[in-house]
């Protein structure tokens, strides 16, 4: 009776967040609902295993995406804390065999937290001509107690395609400590895109990494934040071309909207093969004036323009 | 509609403007004439609001707006399409054009067909660095006509445009006029000055002379391309 009220409360949080119920209730689209350490809700669709254990403080997860596997629907996963305190730890294996296609789209909510950790160990194998997309979104309340740690080492096969989003811009993030690394084969395709929003006292800190280590792999490592009030953000984001015709690119761009706000950014770009190219761009500043310019030429208000560039810049 | 009376700044010691007077009015298309380096961009952000004269007013429909600024000058018709428009992130160019609330989807796409642009092949681009700087200058284009404003002020608008695609723009210069915008084309071409009913020509921080266009043509060409005096013209030759 208690894991139903539970899962009711998780689905009410989950819809509130924008996800899809419809998604979570069909019996033709995977998903996987957590509440703390529970496993409250899970369900494979054809192509796909989930395997889960609970443990003291959290879950361990087993994602299986059989080989030749064509995942139609993406597959929703849904963690979460809801009382004011807690502790999630959830261990994720993935192993996205050979020549399959996955979309999975995580939602992460902790509307009530006060002080609430949520750590994600994942460590993902993508098989050869494999193609895995993951795109998690956060959901947290005003308070900024929350403490996000999602770490993650990803491989990816030959002609391979990781492509991955972790997107926090709604409510206060607490702390955040991301860090995820990928290690792609020959022709295979990396990309991380990390976007936040920081206010008030958060503190943000993000490293991304590739390690282009087949021939002709490419990688991409990208970070948009916008802080204010008084966050403060860290971007080290690192990219090495270690095989021949390696191209990898480490693009961040952070804009300061706050008096008391900290930002740096440390790109690193390393090459090991003389045939590998890797570049990078990262820029803090504040809004740029032009933009600000032309939008209040088209009638918009300080205020307005301000939003429009910033909801574009997280979009 | 618009007056410029004795305009004057002074930038580093430098006069840039010194005693500007003109009037753009309505349904009317201005071209503004000048060698580089004379202050036509200047004038134009004084126009819009983005930087304020040290003297003289500028005043729209009888009302002094010198000192008001950008938005305020925007809600009440004027707009400005930069010589080298502004790109954004995650904007999309329908939503651009949709900055005017009260533009309709079909008039959007009619904006788009009229600088040339295929609506269904750009409503849906980023007006970001995907677009090349020609076609990013003909969304501005188009947008500041879907802004449907009293005043437009252009900045070169046909700088970097292909010859293909000039005519589009010139069109849509000359459409923005019938649909009652005053309008102020900053220029160095011969076609923009084609669309103009009037010539401006600047120096030194003045008007120094207009008229017709294509007479204003040929003094510009006589005279201030061989101006060795910017900041200092013969003024007596004008």
């Amino acid at each position: 009776m208690v894991a139903v009220r539970e899962y009711e409360a998780m689905l009410e949080a989950y819809s509130r967040a924008g996800g899809s119920l419809e998604a979570l209730r069909s019996k033709d689209v995977g998903n996987l609902v957590i509440h703390g350490n529970k496993v409250l809700g899970v369900n494979e669709a054809r192509g796909i295993k989930i395997e889960t254990q609970e443990t003291e403080t959290g879950v361990n997860v087993h994602f299986l995406v059989e080989e030749g596997a064509k995942i139609s629907h993406p597959v929703h996963l849904c963690f979460g804390v809801l009382p004011q305190q807690g502790l999630q730890e959830i261990v994720l294996e993935v192993e996205a065999l050979a020549d399959s296609e996955v979309d999975v789209i995580a939602h992460c909510i902790f509307p009530n937290a006060l002080d609430v950790t949520h750590r994600m160990n994942a460590d993902i194998v993508i098989g050869d001509h494999a193609r895995f997309c993951y795109h998690e979104t956060h959901y947290h309340g005003e308070s900024g107690g929350v403490n996000v740690i999602p770490h993650g080492r990803i491989r990816v096969g030959k002609k391979g395609l990781w492509q991955s989003s972790f997107t926090l811009i709604e409510g206060c993030v607490g702390t955040l400590d991301y860090d995820f690394e990928v290690f792609g084969d020959e022709k295979s395709v990396s990309e991380l895109l990390v976007k936040v929003s920081g206010k008030k006292e958060d503190e943000i800190n993000v490293v991304e990494r590739i390690y282009l280590e087949g021939k002709e792999a490419r990688g991409l490592a990208k970070t948009r934040l916008v802080l204010s009030d008084n966050a403060r953000a860290l971007f080290r984001g690192e990219t090495y071309g270690n095989a021949p015709f390696a191209r990898g690119h480490v693009d961040c761009l952070e804009i300061v909207n706050g008096d008391g706000v900290v930002a740096k950014a440390i790109p690193v770009v390393c090459v090991n093969d003389k045939r590998a190219k890797v570049t990078h761009e990262a820029a803090i500043g504040s809004i740029d004036s032009k933009q600000m310019q032309t939008l209040m030429a088209r009638g918009l208000s300080e205020e307005e323009a301000v939003d429009v560039i910033v909801k574009g810049i997280l979009r | 509609m618009l007056e410029i009376r004795d305009l004057k700044l002074t930038l580093n010691g430098k006069p840039i403007l010194d005693g500007l007077n003109f009037a753009v009015e309505k349904g009317r298309i201005h071209g503004l004439l000048g060698v580089n380096g004379v202050g036509k961009t200047t004038l134009a952000n004084l126009l819009m609001g983005i930087s304020y004269p040290d003297k003289g007013s500028i005043v729209f429909e009888g009302q002094d707006i010198t000192r008001r600024d950008i938005s305020e000058r925007a809600r009440m018709g004027i707009t400005l399409a930069w010589q080298e428009p502004a790109r954004f992130e995650g904007l999309t160019i329908r939503e651009y054009l949709r900055m005017n609330r009260h533009l309709s989807p079909r008039e959007a796409n009619n904006f788009l067909w009229m600088v040339g642009l295929p609506p269904a092949d750009y409503l849906d681009r980023g007006v970001d660095t995907s677009l090349s700087g020609g076609e990013r200058k003909r969304v501005e284009l188009a947008c500041v006509m879907a802004m449907k404003p009293k005043v437009a002020i252009l900045d070169e608008p046909d700088s970097g445009i292909d010859v293909v695609s000039l005519p589009h723009i010139m069109n849509a210069i000359a459409e923005m006029g019938k649909r009652g915008s005053a309008v102020l084309l900053i220029t160095h071409g011969e076609e923009a000055v084609n669309v103009a009913d009037e010539i401006l020509i600047m120096c030194a921080g003045r008007i120094i002379n207009h008229g017709p266009p294509q007479a204003m043509c040929e003094w510009f060409r006589g005279n201030c391309s061989t101006c060795k005096h910017i900041g200092q013209p013969d003024l007596e030759g004008a």
